[in-house]
């Protein structure tokens, strides 16, 4: 091959095709032929061309193009470093990202995706335990917060009055999502600039859906794992109904044991085990439903919920930085999960004076208000990233509810790695209750199996 | 043909086809590597029109062999005029059978179907293969042959090669997969719907007589029909129809009367209208 970029071109191009081909994409010499013909047709200034002429020339089928972006991403990144312009600051960022969604001016979404890993995204200091987080990010910019700002901006600037306007609200909610994609795709984009590029293009891209991280997970791919609950929840009734089994296999009744061999003339043939009453076991689960971390606490909900069957009693609660139960809700959710988180925020008082989460007020209300709801048979889950937003995380709160209840378990959706940086008060909460990572719902449904009580 | 990807766009521009990036790329690397353009897509996003207006900006004869089911090699390739023959044979001349069997196998007895007719003389072509998933697996195996070495044998004529080779677009909604063999001697191109600002210059291309705001208006209330789970969502070719109803009755904005009263425009199934009359909050119809 001839380009005017020459060598380092060819090994690019040679290393992209398999990374594509480890992915799954069958690609021949043939397009690989073409895919070379391709770039030096289109040249290399360009970059959205070349991403359109080699998977013209590379892929086959539409099917193809959700995992080909990333790689390409990867292969081809849009800039190496940092962005032209660093962050003035967090406000100043999302003063720009508002008018950037108001405007729906995608080419500057892109950039600011940018600015914002860079400004946000960075956790850690020493070489191998730092890297950039697209949640961190995220987390960090609340762009879901900027809701209400560019609705008004819109419809400030006469951007939507009248008939269309009652169209304007999911319009936004579309373009947040778009700019939510476009943090990820940057920030997967320096961490494999980090790491070498074709170890994460091994793994970093599209995982199977009961792989994926929570915290990362699209609205698409949230809708996917939805569709696991129920084969998950059969699964997990059935060991748990073994765990049952082998738990209630205790001892001999001696006294059964022997009426019973009467009828072989006093020899005991036949042990008569000592039955356990079946009490089943309560659970509460406490949800924390803000932002990113919601995906997460939907699934747990629902998988719960599909669960019942096997307690007697279930009780759940969401919060962000207010408590407010929800079992009603989720019973009757189960025919549309979609909508689950909608009506849990429609429904519920989560928050006070302000949108983001705060654990120790929330667990705080919760030993107030619902403290009865625990007692010695009840296990309790909290879900959750433990991120206080540097308010008090409410210790007090916590230990209270550990020594009413059977067991309190903490599932936590964030990489162990990233506890205690930033605002995590995990490893505070950790000491009192014992607390898992919990970033997939393989991981997920391991713990349920391992940690429920029977 | 094309000097760049720029040109590609604006030279179709010319002809009334607005192309997005992904589609002015694909179409400047199918004419650089002389390979077919496969398009996908749902229907009526451009795709027969793509090759149209390849066809225009080229100053090329547009050859086309429309699909369906039961389309075989007499109505692809070629096929003997019987009727024609039959007639040559009873108006017998003076000559033994094998000069009259020699003679009614020439030319002058051949019907060309398109896939002939595009490898045949010297005049630019663009061939258009449209809803290539309507025509049954076999003709894949007919495509494939003529697309790997644009040449046709005829057995009583010899072989046929393209002196020169035309621009080949396949068009496919994908109601079937086509053949990996196949797929593998084409580029790929999906077109989806367009982005907003696309669609907004296509309206107004198409309907210049709807007032800006107006299209504005239109192509957002299209973009919120796609967002919801529909049995069939409105493709461009709604979008235009729907924009030239407005003018006809000459609304001049949206209000809940107007859109209701034009929803089967843009809705084929009666259930979708319903559905989406809910969810745009327009009063019970
Ligand atoms: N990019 C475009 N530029 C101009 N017109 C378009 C474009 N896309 C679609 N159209 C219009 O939409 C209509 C449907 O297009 P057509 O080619 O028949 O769709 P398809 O073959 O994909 O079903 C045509 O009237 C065409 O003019
Ligand atoms: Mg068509």
């Amino acid at each position: 091959m001839t380009t005017p970029a020459g060598a380092g071109v060819t090994e690019r191009l040679t290393s992209f095709v398999a990374a594509l081909r480890a992915h799954g994409v069958r690609i021949g010499t043939g397009e690989t032929v073409d895919a070379a013909q391709a770039v030096e047709a289109l040249g290399l200034a360009d970059r959205e061309l070349l991403r359109e002429g080699l998977a013209a020339t590379l892929l086959h089928g539409p099917g193809q193009r959700t995992v080909f972006d990333p790689v390409f991403d990867l292969y081809f990144p849009r800039g190496v470093g940092g962005p032209e312009q660093r962050t003035a600051g967090r406000e100043d960022l999302r003063h720009r990202l508002a008018d950037a969604l108001t405007a729906d001016d995608r080419a500057m979404l892109a950039r600011l995706a940018v600015e914002a890993v860079d400004g946000f995204g960075g956790y850690g200091s020493s070489p191998g335990s730092d890297g950039w987080s697209s949640y961190q990010t995220l987390e960090r910019l609340r762009p879901q917060t900027l809701f209400a700002r560019v609705r008004d901006n819109v419809r400030g600037q006469g951007g939507s009055s009248g008939f269309t306007d009652r169209l304007l609200e999911d319009e936004i909610r579309r373009r947040i999502d778009a700019f939510r994609a476009l943090v990820a795709a940057e920030a997967r984009r320096r961490v494999a600039e980090r790491r070498g590029r074709d170890e994460i293009a091994r793994r970093a891209v599209a995982p199977t859906a009961d792989r994926l991280d929570f915290l990362f997970a699209g609205k698409a791919q949230l809708a996917e794992l939805r569709r696991t609950v129920s084969p998950l929840a059969r699964k997990l009734a059935t060991r748990l109904a073994a765990r049952r089994r082998r738990a209630s296999r205790g001892s001999i009744d001696l006294r059964r044991t022997l009426r019973g061999s009467l009828s072989t003339g006093g020899v005991p043939m036949r042990p008569v085990l000592r039955r356990r009453r079946p009490v089943r076991p309560e659970l509460v689960l406490l949800c924390d439903v803000s932002g990113s971390v919601s995906g997460f606490s939907d699934f747990t909900m629902l998988l719960v919920q599909a669960l019942h069957d096997q307690f007697s009693k279930v009780r759940v609660f969401a919060f962000v930085n207010r408590i407010d139960e929800v079992t009603q809700l989720l019973e009757h959710g189960t025919a549309d999960p979609e909508g689950l988180g909608a009506r849990i925020e429609a429904e519920a008082t989560l928050t006070g004076y302000h949108g983001s989460s705060d654990y120790g007020m929330a667990l705080g209300e919760f030993a107030e208000r619902y403290g009865d709801a625990v007692g010695p048979r009840t296990t309790v889950f909290v879900l959750g990233d433990a991120r206080t937003n540097m308010n008090d995380p409410n210790l007090p709160a916590v230990r209270q509810i550990a020594g009413q209840a059977r067991r309190v378990y903490w599932l936590n959706p964030e990489q162990r790695s990233r506890w205690g940086t930033g605002d995590s008060a995990a490893p505070d909460y950790a000491e009192l209750v014992e607390m898992h990572e919990c970033r997939t719902a393989r991981q997920l449904s391991a713990l349920v199996a391992r940690l429920l009580p029977v | 043909m094309f000097t760049s990807v720029d040109d590609v766009s604006a030279r179709l521009a010319e002809t009334g086809y607005l192309a997005s990036p992904a589609v002015a790329t694909t179409v400047f690397l199918a004419d650089r590597l002389g390979k077919p353009l496969l398009v996908e897509g749902p229907a009526g996003v451009g795709k027969t029109e793509l090759a149209k207006a390849v066809a225009e900006v080229a100053e090329a004869r547009l050859v086309r062999l429309q699909c369906y089911e039961g389309v075989d090699e007499s109505r692809a390739l070629y096929e003997w005029n019987h009727a024609k023959q039959l007639l040559r044979i009873s108006a017998g001349r003076d000559e033994t059978w094998d000069e009259t069997r020699t003679d009614i196998f020439s030319e002058e007895f051949l019907l060309t179907r398109p896939l002939l007719t595009a490898i045949r003389g010297d005049d630019p072509k663009v061939l258009l293969i449209d809803e290539t998933d309507k025509a049954d697996v076999e003709v894949e195996g007919l495509l494939l042959e003529v697309l790997s070495d644009f040449q046709v044998t005829v057995p009583e004529l010899g072989t046929i090669s393209a002196t020169r080779r035309p621009f080949v677009v396949l068009t496919s909604n994908a109601s079937r997969e086509l053949s990996e063999a196949l797929r593998r001697r084409c580029l790929f191109l999906h077109i989806g719907f367009p982005d907003e600002e696309l669609e907004r210059r296509i309206v107004r291309l198409k309907v210049p007589g709807l007032d800006e705001a107006l299209t504005r208006s239109v192509v957002r209330v299209v973009g919120a029909l796609r967002a919801m789970d529909l049995r069939k969502l409105p493709s461009v070719a709604e979008t235009i129809d729907w924009a030239r109803t407005l003018l006809a009755l000459g609304a001049g904005t949206l209000d809940e009367t107007v859109v209701r009263d034009t929803l089967g425009v843009l809705l084929k199934h009666q259930d979708d209208v319903l559905k989406a009359a809910a969810k745009l909050d327009l009063d019970a119809l």
